[in-house]
């Protein structure tokens, strides 16, 4: 007796972290009946291209958390495992490589920059895996690879929305300063190839180093043939300089910016030389602006609202591309039963899924599935965008 | 051939005149610039034979500082200025005692890598201090950029120069009428025979370094207005600097005074009249071509040929 009750509070411990235990496991093991949905993420979670990374990383999350607090597809719960590519393609292909040998997923999800996602396509074509990438760079979805699809809009739209507007003014000549580095030159390509077709002549096309402090020099050389428009092809920070230059040189010169400086972190940068500069953008900058006409915009506030209160921090622009690519990819995956050919065709026939980034429409002969009306033309004024019609 | 008539070949070479003009004040502008940085780097050759690959870091932590006292607290310009030196300025030392002063064989080579590493670690430190995004701040005055012959140059570039003007002639100052100043040359050309004489030779080189890195801090200092400070904006300045440290000859003053303003100019000159593209090769094949002739650089001291 005296045994049994030294040993009393011992047991009663054990049979409540027994019970406990059962109560914490039984509902994984109801659900586990079906195996669960592995799918892979590959970010830049860290690193210089942490901005597109990190915020993909928390939609893909945010969105898996969601469809498995539904129930999952079709009874299956999803299990998303992300690596981090830190920007760098070598990185990137090992982290695929461990997702397909290793994890054994069923379709993945990025890597967040052009070089990354040109680096694993390889390893993709010879696993027929299906792919969502979440990079801009065209050169993903041309040629077209029947696994690899991507939800980025391309700069070719991008362009294609600046020379409407260009169009529209009636604008012919115009000069170009670009950023050296992929974005850039991609930029650039795009820039000169589609001029003859919007009726512009490019007189001029400069570049600078993504470092530099300084792009007068560069201005005073484009200057010289009086262009009616300047378009500037960079990222943060060195569109604000050139802003700033074009201010204090006192070019009376409309200036056009790409998409890749869509954020307020452009306005704050340039400060009052951001007036006036005109420039493409996804619509999620502009939700608030945006008519109620519009069929995006009920997405996008969902979107925006579920990720700040998720992860109490203002949505970026970026997140959604991945948002999207979950979302596309579970709608492929309902009635698939995991089976890579079956989800492989159904991504390829997606239709009219209204997504953050724009309606895609997926075919044979198009992997990226966007039109130009993903991006609007916005103008900056007083410190804030104005959408431009 | 056709003649063109005088007023319209008038107004070309105007033009191409007003474009070379600015294309000389965008050079001046990034020299002066290159020139601050080289001046860091030549100084602490000078007494210690040691190359600072951390040097634009510590440009770096000079425009980030300025960005947090001049920008986000608002303090008036020079009080901003000068703590943000003084900022900058301890960061070196301290940077000396642990780092530098501690190496039990300081051999040049050793030493060389301390600072590559350090670099590393003040850019990891830059950004968890300050984020990964870059910030920007107004310049000095709000003056319009002046025009001259067509050609503007910019408010921020005037108070470049000026600064840059000050600080050198308050170097060379230092170095000829002061004890001290005095004491650190005669500690660069013999630590022996300075230490014979009764000079600390550590506190010295803790001078030394105590002065680079405020140089280093300024130059950070006078190019946040124009340019956008960021926690990786360093190693790219500190090559450049670097450079022209080598170009105008390791270890002398004039001599990075003159390679700062030479890598300036060809620089823009550079885009002006060859391509955008290869502004940077320009001035490295340039650099390439003059090491090639003279080794020491322009001004080359006679210990120069050490590297």
């Amino acid at each position: 007796m005296l045994l049994v009750n030294r040993y009393r509070p011992m047991m009663l411990i054990l049979s409540i972290m027994a019970i406990a235990s059962l109560l914490v496991t039984s509902p994984a093991f109801s659900a586990s009946e079906k195996k669960p949905f592995k799918i892979g993420g590959i970010f830049a979670v860290t690193g210089p291209a942490s901005f597109l990374g990190d915020p993909e990383k928390k939609s893909m999350e945010l969105v898996v958390e969601q469809i498995n607090a539904a129930g999952g597809i079709d009874g299956h719960m999803l299990e998303a495992v992300i690596y981090d590519t830190e920007g760098d393609p070598s990185k990137a292909v090992m982290g695929v490589s461990k997702l397909i040998n290793k994890d054994n997923v069923i379709a993945i999800i990025g890597p967040s920059r052009t070089p990354t996602t040109l680096a694993v396509m390889p390893m993709i074509q010879k696993a027929k895996i299906p792919f969502i990438s979440c990079a801009a760079g065209n050169k993903i979805v041309a040629p077209i690879d029947p696994w690899v699809f991507k939800t980025a809009q391309s700069d070719i739209l991008a362009v294609a929305a600046i020379y409407e507007n260009l169009k529209a003014k009636n604008t012919k000549k115009i000069g170009i300063i670009s950023v050296g580095n992929a974005f850039g030159e991609s930029g650039k390509e795009q820039l000169i190839a589609q001029a003859a077709g919007s009726g512009l002549a490019v007189t001029k096309s400069e570049t600078y180093g993504a470092k530099d402090t300084d792009m007068t020099a560069q201005l005073t050389k484009i200057r010289q043939d009086n262009p009616e428009a300047i378009v500037c092809w960079g990222t943060n920070p060195g569109p604000a300089v050139l802003a700033k230059n074009i201010q204090q040189l006192g070019l009376d010169i409309p200036l056009y910016q790409s998409h890749g400086v869509a954020s307020p972190k452009f306005i704050e940068l340039a400060g009052s030389a951001a007036e006036g500069i005109m420039l493409p953008t996804g619509k999620i900058l502009v939700a608030g602006l945006l008519p109620d006409s519009d069929p995006q915009k009920e997405v996008l506030n969902v979107y925006i609202s579920e990720y700040e209160k998720k992860y109490a921090t203002s949505v970026s622009g970026f997140g959604g591309y991945a948002y999207d690519a979950v979302k596309i990819l579970a709608a492929a995956l309902k009635n698939s039963n995991g089976d890579k050919e079956k989800i492989r065709e159904a991504i390829e026939n997606t239709k009219n899924h209204v997504g953050v980034s724009g309606i895609f429409n997926f075919s044979k002969t198009d992997h990226n599935g966007l039109s130009p009306e993903a991006f609007v033309m916005v103008k900056i004024k007083d410190g804030t965008w104005e959408l431009l019609k | 051939m056709e003649l063109i008539p005088w007023p319209e070949l008038h107004a070309m070479d105007q033009s191409i005149m007003q474009e070379i003009l600015q294309y000389l004040f965008s050079g001046i502008t990034n020299g002066a610039i290159y020139a601050v940085i080289a001046i860091g780097f030549s100084m602490l050759y000078n007494s210690t034979d040691l190359i600072n690959f951390a040097h634009g870091e510590f440009v770096m932590l000079g425009s980030l500082c300025m960005v947090t006292f001049f920008g986000s607290m608002h303090l008036p310009l020079v009080p901003a200025i000068i703590l943000t030196i003084i900022c900058v300025a301890i960061a070196g030392l301290v940077f000396e005692r642990l780092a530098i002063r501690s190496v039990k064989h300081p051999e040049p080579i050793v030493l060389i890598i301390i600072t590559v590493g350090a670099s590393i670690f003040l850019r990891g430190l830059g950004m968890i201090i300050w984020g990964k995004d870059a910030y920007s701040i107004p310049s000095f005055s709000s003056h319009p950029p002046l025009d001259i012959a067509g050609a503007k140059l910019l408010s921020q570039s005037i108070w470049i120069i000026v600064i840059f003007l000050v600080a050198s002639v308050g170097l060379q100052l230092f170095y000829k009428k002061t004890l001290t100043g005095k004491a650190m040359e005669a500690n660069a050309i013999s630590k022996r025979a300075a230490w014979i004489v009764g000079i600390p030779s550590k506190l010295m080189v803790m001078l030394a370094f105590g002065l680079s890195t405020a140089m280093g801090g300024l130059a950070g200092v006078i190019i946040a207005p124009i340019t956008m400070s960021s926690y990786d904006m360093g190693t790219m300045l500190g090559l450049k600097g670097f450079c022209a440290a080598m170009l105008g000859g390791l270890g002398s003053l004039w001599g990075a005074l003159i390679g700062g303003f030479l890598l300036g100019i060809l620089e823009a000159l550079g885009v002006g009249f060859v391509s955008s593209g290869l502004k940077d090769a320009t001035a490295f094949v340039l650099l390439l071509f003059i090491l090639y002739v003279r080794p020491g650089g322009i001004i080359s001291s006679a210990d120069a040929n050490r590297f």
